[in-house]
């Protein structure tokens, strides 16, 4: 497996995720966000948490302009394999690979601390090691988590097994309890909840482990 | 030319941040504020001379940009 993170000024979580692809056996290349193309035969790119351009604008918005966002659009519609992580996951949406936004917490608050969440879809590579239903742990940490879209996407989202995860109690207010969402062909995600803060015995908890493993093992079958 | 761009969220998006601001006035004792709804302005300088030019490219850098149509509305004026 050949994974890609991408690092924009303001990331802070880029070096876990690249420890996180590491240890499901994938060689790493770091992309600084001004590159306009990615390293050869990349695998999936992982768009880390932080807090990218200082939030200026909105959460993630200056960062889907940057050149490399554009390559990182391109790499998704060839079928690409693409995670985003917190940050990432506004980044995502702000580049359109994933519906919706994510706003304020609407409690206002940072939130910072371990949540249980409810694995609500299988499907695709990221979620296949996971059981439908399943309750696992992970850590959040985030001002802006809050997710919305149309109330007629987030029903359809459901339907096409597009909510990747929901939390068993919601700290941000977003709709429908969602924590993550998936592409429609199941090969991008996008999640405020950091795996990669969950995938050794020292963090706590090694609930973020299946998302990796789950890739690597479809990989390495492909 | 100058510009300016005024981006509120859309009716019916919940807004937090204007729900606290409601909470602080009435915690400060300014009462009859019904509701608050917080919003960003943003100003640009242009080098276009047309009016109509400058405002169909700034109406196009809010769609690319400067709003996120899922959940905020903007209005473009040009001074």
């Amino acid at each position: 497996m050949r994974a890609g993170v991408i690092v924009f000024p303001g990331s802070n979580c880029d070096r876990d995720l690249a420890v996180a692809f590491r240890q499901a056996g994938a060689d790493v290349s770091m992309i600084w966000h001004k590159d306009v193309s990615l390293p050869d035969n990349l695998d999936v790119i992982g768009i880390p948490g932080g807090f990218s351009f200082g939030d200026y604008l909105r959460c993630g918005a200056i960062a889907a302009r940057s050149p490399i966002c554009s390559a990182v659009v391109e790499h998704a519609k060839r079928g690409g394999y693409v995670i985003g992580i917190c940050n990432g996951f506004q980044v995502l949406c702000e580049t359109g690979l994933l519906p919706g936004t994510l706003m304020r917490n609407s409690g206002i608050k940072f939130v910072c601390k371990t949540v249980g969440l409810r694995v609500q879809s299988t499907q695709g590579a990221f979620m296949q090691t996971y059981e439908t239903g399943q309750e696992i742990l992970m850590p959040v940490a985030h001002h802006d988590g809050n997710y919305t879209a149309e109330d007629d996407l987030i029903s359809r989202l459901d339907g096409e097994g597009r909510v990747a995860f929901r939390y068993l109690k919601n700290p941000n207010g977003s709709a429908d309890d969602i924590a993550g969402v998936l592409s429609a062909n199941k090969r991008v995600l996008g999640l405020m909840p950091h795996p990669e803060r969950a995938v050794d015995g020292a963090h706590g908890g090694t609930d973020g482990t299946a998302i990796f493993a789950g890739l690597a093992s479809v990989l390495e079958n492909a | 030319m100058k510009a300016r761009v005024h981006v509120m969220l859309k009716n019916g998006v919940l807004d937090p941040q204007g729900a606290a601001v409601l909470h602080a006035l009435g915690t400060l004792g300014f009462e009859g504020v019904n509701g608050v709804r917080q919003g960003k302005v943003i100003e640009l300088d242009l080098s276009e001379t047309s009016r109509d030019k400058a405002e169909a490219s700034v109406t196009d850098m809010c769609e690319k940009l400067l709003a996120n149509t899922v959940i905020e509305s903007y209005r473009v004026e040009i001074l």
